[in-house]
């Protein structure tokens, strides 16, 4: 009986420890950060690893970790069970997390190098205190095209409707990205609540589908690097990168406006080490680190210190900072209402689902039926047969 | 005896308590998700709303079933000139035909869509021979080929390790009293490995009918299948997962009454033997 008794009370003890080891416990040598994959400074071809910095200035482990998509990282968090401190959601993404209450409120005595952020970046729509996140990088969506295989410079998102340029046209594989495009060229808001105005784009989005070589998202990479294809919607940091590796790319931004995203740092309710993070978060606005990440990732930078240094490369690149007319034209995407995202996800399924599938399937399918019903039918008739015979 | 009963069931324990905990428990969870909206309450509106996808559905199945079916052919030839060749030998062609298999499918898929693609190496080879340069990523052919390529090998090795017991002196016997190859072939050979076939073709049907990585990347996010469509509704942040764990539910069944009609196709429980000539 005692040593039943025991065996009981070392199970118990072991669904506790199991208890606190997932909850959120509180601990101060590690922060858990989940970031976007590719989206640091990390040490490769020469640069500085940040994580390292970090945990060599202040003796705080990091353990980092990626996520594909707001969604993917939104899901992760809600699902409970993990305990993450920092994370890096974009615009519309933290203004939906703050609805719902999943982040904590920053100790702004903790990051003193909250001043380096640009006056333009502070108090945006999705946080207009600023009172739970900070900017990461900024960023927009242009049109990517190589020199080599179009006749003329794009202009304009129709020529990604373009029958000249069948089967050499890439477009985003996910609903937002993809529908904004198609809502530029229609002139409706990117955040329109309007069923009808969301069926008008998904008419549009089927016209394309004609002349598209595919719906892509990293494998833009592959494909723009090779000259595999002639068009392509996609980041402007990214676009860089790959320019890096074909010089025949190029990158316009559409006279009818398109996408501008912050991608901002942030703390969820579960964190385990609310000072690790904010040492973290304070981390990344040093001048320095901001240099680093600014000069890897190619992306535009909201911090003061990064603009004002000498030695920033990218300081007069007309992509990543983009002339002050486009990025009037520019719209951010802001958080839908949850039917209006229902409704928008259950238009890609259509556009994916639609098929050409001609009557000549459905008839060969009918034959295969028919076919499969009469040779059972037979079967059975035999094997009826068979029996009759022996008894 | 009573007491081996009891030996023999213990024996399964092991698996029993794996196959509740990861197949029926889920199972069970995934038919709750299908039948109940995102606030828990009961309800047959995901399953009504899986009709929209009927499109889908048969695309994917009329992929599978070309794919399945171009294994077949494929490997039923392989399989036999296999089981034919000396121990040593066979040993070497079954470590070639698993090869593939020990590097990952979605690395191989990866890189497929490399070789297959407009610059790619098989296209420059066309264009070098003057045969000109084919369409082949972003097209149905490109998905269906992929399933066979990742497939094959499920297809080839149950069709060898049944040709393997069919006795040489069987064929030779058939020879003797005067069958040619066909009849061989007919009488023989496709009688005795319909084991083999019947199971070759649930291993490639299956995996064939609910694949999703390789339609989006081969077929260029243009030819997707019911995989892909429930992959994304996992995705979304939207609650889509009780629509997604409906059409999962759905496709289950479907995949189910193809196994039972292939099922009654490849049973030789009737002594009459050769029914299919």
């Amino acid at each position: 009986m005692k040593k039943v008794v025991s065996l009981l009370l070392v199970f118990a003890s072991l669904f506790v420890l199991a208890g606190v080891l997932t909850s959120c416990a509180d601990r101060t040598t590690y922060i858990n950060v989940y970031n976007w994959g590719e989206y640091i400074s990390d040490g490769a071809d020469d640069s500085l690893d940040v994580n390292a910095a970090f945990t060599e200035a202040t003796g705080i482990k990091v353990n980092y970790s990626n996520f594909a998509s707001n969604e993917d990282m939104y899901a992760k968090l809600q699902g409970g069970g993990s305990s993450y401190d920092v994370i890096f959601p974009s615009d519309y993404m933290v203004e939906r997390m703050i609805k719902e209450d999943m982040l904590l409120p920053l100790d702004y005595a903790n990051i003193p190098n909250a001043d380096n952020v640009l006056p333009e970046y502070r108090g945006l729509y999705y946080d207009k205190e600023d009172k739970y996140c900070l900017p990461y990088n900024v960023g927009m969506v242009g049109l990517i095209y190589n020199k080599k295989l179009v006749d003329e410079a794009p202009d304009s998102w129709a020529a990604l409707w373009d029958k000249k340029y069948e089967g050499q046209i890439l477009m985003f594989n996910n609903p937002r990205d993809a529908f904004a495009i198609a809502q530029s060229l229609l002139g409706i808001d990117y955040n329109t609540t309007n069923t009808a105005d969301w069926d008008r784009v998904l008419e549009k989005m089927k016209e394309q589908k004609d002349v598209l070589q595919s719906y892509v998202m990293d494998e833009v990479f592959m494909k723009m690097e090779n000259g595999e294809a002639a068009l392509a919607p996609y980041y402007v940091g990214d676009f860089l990168t790959m320019r890096d590796n074909n010089p025949d790319l190029e990158l316009v931004f559409p006279k009818e406006g398109s996408n501008i995203f912050v991608d901002v740092v942030c703390i969820p309710k579960c964190a385990g080490n609310k000072a690790g993070a904010e040492a973290y978060i304070n981390f990344l606005l040093n001048p320095e680190i901001a240099l680093a990440n600014a000069e890897y990732l190619y992306y535009t930078t909201p911090f003061k210190s990064v603009i004002e240094d000498e030695e920033y490369s990218l300081k007069d690149d007309p992509y990543t900072f983009p002339s002050e007319e486009v990025k009037a034209n520019a719209q951010y995407f802001h958080n839908l209402d949850e039917d209006t995202l229902k409704y928008m996800n259950d238009l890609w399924d259509q556009l994916k689902v639609e098929s050409e599938s001609s009557a000549a399937v459905y008839i060969a399918l009918a034959v295969l039926v028919l076919g499969v019903g009469a040779f059972l039918a037979l079967k059975i008739s035999k094997k009826k047969k068979m029996e009759k015979m022996y008894h | 005896m009573k007491d081996r009963d009891l030996k023999t069931k213990l024996l399964s324990a092991p698996y029993l308590v794996w196959s509740v905990i990861f197949v029926v428990v889920p199972l069970l969870v995934m038919a709750y998700f299908a039948l109940t909206d995102a606030n828990g309450s009961f309800t047959f509106d995901n399953i009504i709303h899986v009709k929209n996808y009927a499109d889908i559905f048969l695309r994917s199945i009329i992929y599978s079933i070309a794919a399945t079916l171009i294994c077949l052919v494929l490997a039923y030839p392989i399989a036999f000139s296999i089981s034919q060749c000396n121990p040593n030998k066979q040993r070497v062609m079954i470590m070639l035909v698993m090869l593939p298999m020990w590097m990952s499918l979605l690395l191989r898929t990866y890189a497929m869509m490399g070789i297959l693609s407009d610059n790619g190496i098989l296209n420059s080879f066309f264009t070098a021979i003057g045969l000109g340069p084919f369409k082949m990523i972003g097209t149905p052919g490109a998905v269906i080929f992929g399933m066979v390529y990742n497939y094959l090998p499920y297809m080839i090795l149950p069709l060898y390790s049944v040709m393997c017991k069919i006795e040489k002196s069987t064929i030779e016997a058939a020879q003797d009293l005067g069958c040619n190859a066909f009849h061989v072939f007919a009488k023989i050979l496709l009688p005795l490995s319909l084991p083999g076939i019947a199971s070759g073709l649930t291993m490639v049907f299956v995996p064939s009918v609910s694949t999703f990585y390789i339609s989006q990347k081969l077929g260029g996010g243009l030819f997707d299948l019911i995989g892909d469509t429930i992959e994304r509704q996992f995705l979304g942040s939207t609650g889509g997962k009780n629509l997604g764990a409906a059409i999962s539910l759905i496709l289950m069944i479907l995949i189910l009454i193809c196994m039972a009609i292939m099922n009654e196709f490849t049973d030789d429980d009737n002594e009459g033997g050769g029914v299919l000539f």
